[in-house]
């Protein structure tokens, strides 16, 4: 069934919804990060998500902005390091672009990828093909401009689906920034970790607008 | 790995408490865990540096008299978030700006320009300089992708000392830069140190090997060479350096009649014994080419736990710089009468 938009109310529990699929998916994000990284990335966004959800849940919100805000905030303090600014910066950056709204809607949902990609590029360097978390944001984030018509749920499939498609695509690509750097060809045959976790993201978001 | 804690998570917190108490009252802890110097005058250019945990005694060892207004701590080996930045800078500033200075590693880059844009938001002025003394890391051409390693003592000692007299945020970041530019280090690591909360490694290297320009994470560096002696392995050390100094366009060559500072470093489990052996070395080195040693530190500062491994570290002098170097400082890391 089609859903226009969300209110503040839905978009507080499916940015909740996000941060448990994460939390459960742990030891998928662990056994990723295994590969490629010093394993330390499903246990990471664990402990952010879960900070995201007390904070979530202890706070009130007057619209969507303050929501990703307060997400952002939640996900630097308590994971520190680069993944920490890095998925802190997605949703502040992301919070940004959608000042006063009330409705979160699919031009919204663009505008909010769009900034976040932005920021999430700024802030750590990285581009698309260099095997990181961008390789699921920045086809997530073109996606949403083909879908700025579309109702709500089926805006967010799309782009999950994108999402999905990047993580599986980082595979093939060699590793060019962070600690997988390191392994060089080696790194072929694995998808990128932190694009793992935006898929979920995505995904997340989707199946809360689809129900 | 017998290691004297209790719950690993908190280890992080446990370290600034106790490095608080080591401060006598000179330096206080604020909000999670900001360590900042008790009296700090109005309007003047703050300093705050900061890094991870584990690599005692710095950073946090540095505030002090004369030394670092104010360190932002992150957890074990984690760069400290941005609000943790955030509130240090807010504690530190009078009125006059603050320059961040600190090693350059993506995480704690990434967290500190965070942390400058939160406080931008409060209107407080930020100026970052990053710390890029390894010379192994990246090339003269790109140094500016350097690590920071053991160097950060005697940059953070001359940029604080700079700092109790200048009069603007441009001035201290000017003099920053140039002590940056004139301190190189090389390193090498010949065991891991491991982390407290896991027991583990941080890196692996065979037993027989050194990694010669190795980073204190277990970052590779120029190469690994067989196991040897402290008089093979210093001059090795040194010849990367004075070539580093050649190399580098943007600086003039060590050359005879240069003064500089000296600095040999002990990443955690090397023994004084061992660092002096290396330091007579250096020394005799040194005095062949003509070089005089103004001032020598030794000691281990800046380590990585039980990690064995040696670094030297040069900042070559001028002038100004020397001024800087002989203001009387007292902190927890380094103190000069």
């Amino acid at each position: 069934m089609a859903k226009e938009s969300l209110d503040v109310s839905e978009s507080l529990e499916m940015v909740k919804l996000v941060a448990r699929k994460i939390i459960e998916s742990e030891p998928i994000l662990t056994d990723a990060d295994r590969n490629l990284g010093d394993g330390d990335h499903g246990i990471g966004m664990q402990r952010g998500m879960t900070a995201v959800l007390e904070k979530l849940e202890s706070d009130s919100f007057a619209d969507i902005k303050s929501i990703f805000n307060a997400a952002g905030m939640a996900m630097m303090s308590s994971m520190g390091g680069a993944s920490g600014a890095l998925f802190g910066t997605l949703f502040r950056s992301g919070a940004k672009a959608l000042d006063g709204k009330l409705a979160f809607d699919s031009s919204s949902l663009s505008d909010f990828l769009v900034a976040a990609n932005e920021g999430v590029q700024a802030r750590g360097g990285a581009s698309p093909g260099d095997k990181t978390m961008i390789d699921a944001l920045d086809p997530a984030a073109n996606e949403s401009l083909q879908s700025k018509e579309l109702p709500i749920n089926e805006a967010l499939g799309a782009v999950a689906s994108a999402a999905e498609s990047g993580r599986d695509q980082s595979k093939d690509m060699v590793a060019t920034m962070g600690r997988a750097k390191t392994l060089g060809e080696k790194s072929v045959g694995h998808p990128d970790a932190g694009a793992c976790s935006i898929a979920i993201i995505f995904r997340a978001m989707a199946e809360f607008a689809n129900n | 790995m017998k290691k004297l804690i209790n719950d690993p998570l908190k280890v992080a917190d446990e370290l600034i408490d106790g490095l608080v108490e080591a401060y006598d009252g000179d330096c206080v802890k604020v909000g999670t865990r900001s360590i900042i110097k008790k009296e700090i005058p109005e309007g003047k250019v703050a300093l705050l540096i900061g890094g991870g945990a584990g690599h005692e005694p710095i950073y946090h060892g540095l505030v002090g008299t004369n030394m670092a207004d104010g360190a932002a701590c992150g957890d074990i080996f984690a760069a400290p978030p941005p609000d943790i930045v955030l509130e240090a800078t807010s504690a530190i500033s009078r009125g006059n700006g603050v320059l961040y200075l600190y090693g350059n590693y993506a995480g704690d880059v990434m967290n500190f320009d965070i942390g400058a844009e939160l406080s931008e938001e409060e209107g407080i002025e930020v100026k970052t300089v990053l710390i890029t003394d390894d010379v192994c890391s990246a090339p003269p051409e790109s140094k500016e992708e350097r690590r920071g390693i053991a160097g950060l003592v005697l940059i953070v000692k001359m940029v604080s000392a700079a700092s109790q007299s200048v009069e603007t945020l441009d001035e201290l970041e000017r003099i920053a830069k140039l002590t940056v530019l004139q301190t190189r280090s090389v390193g090498v690591s010949m065991s891991p140190g491991s982390i407290p909360a896991t027991g583990k490694p941080t890196f692996e290297i065979d037993e027989g090997l050194i990694g010669l320009g190795m980073g204190i994470h277990g970052e590779p560096g120029v190469s690994e060479i067989p196991m040897t002696t402290a008089d093979d392995l210093t001059p090795q050390m040194l010849d990367l350096i004075f070539k580093d100094f050649t190399d580098d366009s943007d600086v003039d060559d060590l050359k005879e009649g240069d003064e500089i500072l000296l600095f040999v470093n002990s990443l955690g489990a090397t023994t004084m014994m061992e660092c002096l052996i290396c330091l007579r070395k250096a020394k005799e080195y040194l005095n062949k080419r003509g070089v005089r040693v103004y001032d020598t530190i030794v000691g281990p500062l800046v380590t990585c736990q039980e990690m064995s491994g040696i670094s030297f570290s040069i900042t070559k002098l001028n002038d100004e710089l020397k001024r800087y170097w002989d203001v009387p400082c007292e902190s927890v890391c380094y103190t000069k009468l």
